[in-house]
């Protein structure tokens, strides 16, 4: 053994030290961008860090959660999906009407649209189409079924589902415990089971999956209803809290969703998601949407404003690690 | 048949005969009756869709991950602004599409500094700058008296024959954008950075420059747009812009300009916002109800994509 071969071997070692140190501090940013958030709450109002202010301010997450981890399935594919939050809003509608009243209905019509979502899937990837366009036009197709469902506000969530959501477990406020929950579910899911792995690959390099001898539409349709798996569990989740349904209920939740995924570490090519990272991204714009922004006694004109900038900030802050990874 | 079969292949033919086919569905259904006046409105209001479309189909050619969120929050500042420098008075008139035009501009300039200083992706970076000019507009708009001058809603709303005088200038506008796109340096710069962006910049093409111009060219054009906007409606509001996300994304890609960058089409841009008008005014006059309208709407949307089919990908 040489010096030099000694040298180069350390240098190597401490190199990968920096560079695996970079990756850390990078899947660690949605944490942090979560903690920085918190931490701006406790100090403008320290009691809301409380069983109950948690509960209060993180009552909208469970949803938003759910709608995210539902377009981060679509994001894995390398697809986008616009229709998610006007599909929340119609499974709200159904939620509150036909799933109260006639709850094997509700249950089929509720099934049917996961179907139409894999049908989506399979379409998109047989026609070679662009997913924005199609996900945009099913986005007036679930506006235009709620307004059937329920063309005025009203209706009344299942007592089932309102007991659900307005369980108070000991100790750790319910949203949180759900947000956790969905997050472990999911990322054992897709980032520890072997076909999880197909999913993603399927976003990260398709041809050389398709090569391999899997089945690329089988992944397409598999992650598309898994989106629409999800988007069900969010508005159904959603109607749980509000108690009645409204056919714009869930608009904002596309943008939320995608902005959710983006805070969350994951990109929009490449198949690179993180479940985890996706919930935090979206606790954390569910607390900066609206809790941070009353402490702060920012007026309601420049809170959309506020809104914008926090999510400036948290990319910026992301490109200047990853720029040090590479 | 070699002929007809050259036209089919063109990838802006198929919005041509949606808007026809739909336009045919309504005279079948009113008899024959207003024919003429429907194709009229349609031009008017097919004009706003148009000019912003081509702002989108700029940025989308660039290539995958961009496109302009920001477009529905800058028309509604620049009708704002627009309204606010004419101050309904006629002799402004210039002044003020001038500010609308330097405010989108602007908004554009924003959008590129925060995708280019901050690596922000543009999906992203437009939508957060969306929030921001979303807020300075409600603070800024309010307790304005917002009312165009008499003198420009008369323009704005102005037709010759029966041919809205806007549509004719924006006919001019977008053969002018299609010489841009196809003939001139600029043009092809965008369609080489959509194609390969790697490949145009070892060519020597300025990458950052043609991006930046770009952007600020959506931006200006959705700036200008506010400002008629708000003439022909005779007025502006915060929410004047609010259709314009969605319409902008779905006339260019309806018009076959492709998702994937590198491929942009401008004739399809009006075929598509013809149709998608006459649409609205078909269902309109068969009298269906809000639900069955966006339901058709969208159903419509998919199917047409879906019968053009899909590029194949050029890489």
């Amino acid at each position: 053994m040489t010096a030099a071969s000694v040298d180069t071997g350390l240098k190597a070692s401490s190199e990968r030290g920096a560079l695996a140190r970079a990756r850390l501090l990078r899947g660690l940013l949605p944490a942090l961008s979560l903690a920085l958030v918190l931490i701006a709450i406790a100090w403008l109002n320290p009691r809301a860090i409380s069983y109950f202010g948690f509960s209060l301010m993180l009552n909208l997450a469970i949803p938003i959660a759910l709608a995210t981890i539902a377009q981060m399935f679509v994001i894995a594919g390398n697809e986008l999906d616009l229709s998610i939050g006007t599909f929340v809003g119609f499974v709200g509608c159904v939620t509150a009407t036909w799933l109260k009243d006639a709850p094997l209905i509700g249950v089929a019509i509720l099934l049917g649209s996961i179907g139409v979502y894999a049908l989506l899937g399979a379409l998109i990837h047989l026609r070679n189409l662009p997913s924005i366009v199609v996900t945009l036009g099913m986005s007036f197709v679930w506006q235009g079924l709620a307004i059937l469902v329920l063309p005025k506000p009203g209706g009344k969530a299942p007592d089932w589902l309102l007991a659900i959501m307005a369980f108070k477990p000991p100790l750790v406020p319910f949203p949180i415990i759900a947000a956790l929950l969905i997050g472990l579910v999911v990322h054992f899911g897709l980032m520890r089971t072997s076909y999880g792995v197909i999913l993603r690959g399927s976003g990260g390099n398709p041809a050389a999956l398709g090569r391999a001898g899997w089945s690329l539409l089988k992944t397409k349709i598999v992650l598309f209803a898994l989106a629409g798996l999800f988007g069900v569990l969010s508005g159904m989740a959603l109607i749980g809290i509000t108690t009645s349904a409204d056919a714009n209920i869930g608009n904002g939740y596309t943008l939320l969703a995608i902005a959710g995924v983006i805070l969350g570490g994951g990109e929009f090519v490449g198949g690179r998601v993180s479940p985890i990272g996706a919930v935090l991204g979206a606790l954390t714009l569910a607390l900066a949407a609206s809790p941070l922004l009353t402490f702060m006694h920012i007026p309601p004109d420049w809170q959309v404003a506020a809104n914008g900038t926090i999510l400036i900030i948290v990319l910026a802050a992301r490109v200047l690690i990853s720029r040090r990874e590479r | 048949m070699v002929s007809v079969k050259a036209l089919l292949g063109r990838p802006w033919i198929w919005s041509f005969l949606g808007a026809v086919l739909v336009w045919l569905a309504t005279i079948v259904f009113t008899g024959g009756y207003g024919a003429g006046g429907m194709v009229t409105a349609a031009l008017s209001l097919a004009v706003f869709t148009v000019i912003v479309g081509v702002g989108q189909m700029f940025v989308i050619t660039l290539g995958p991950g961009n496109v302009d969120l920001s477009l529905p929050a800058n028309i509604g500042l620049a009708s704002a602004v627009a309204m606010k420098v004419m101050d309904g008075n006629d002799s402004m008139i210039a002044v003020g599409l001038l500010a609308a035009l330097a405010t989108g501009a602007a908004i554009g300039v924003v959008n590129y500094l925060l995708i280019w200083a901050l690596r922000i992706p543009p999906i992203i970076a437009t939508l957060s700058a969306s929030f921001i000019i979303q807020s300075i507009d409600i603070s800024y708009g309010r307790g304005l008296q917002i009312k165009p001058p008499p003198g420009f809603a008369d323009f704005a709303n102005s037709q010759v024959l029966g041919i809205p005088v806007l549509a004719v200038l924006t006919v001019l506008f977008t053969i002018g954008a299609a010489i841009a796109l196809q003939r001139m340096i600029y043009g092809r710069s965008v369609l080489a950075i959509g194609q390969n962006i790697r490949a145009a910049w070892l060519a020597g093409v300025n990458v950052g420059r043609i991006r930046f111009l770009t952007y600020t060219l959506s931006g200006a054009l959705g700036g200008i747009d506010g400002a008629l906007l708000a003439g022909y409606f005779r007025g502006a509001n915060v929410d004047i812009g609010n259709e314009y996300l969605l319409a902008s994304i779905a006339v260019v890609v309806i018009g076959g300009t492709s998702v994937a960058g590198g491929k942009a089409n401008v004739p399809g841009v009006w075929g598509a916002a013809l149709f998608l008008v006459l649409l609205l005014t078909m269902l309109n006059t068969f009298g269906v109800s809000a639900g069955v309208r966006l339901l058709l709407t969208g159903l419509i949307i998919v199917g047409v994509i879906t019968a053009a089919g899909g590029q194949k990908a050029l890489r």
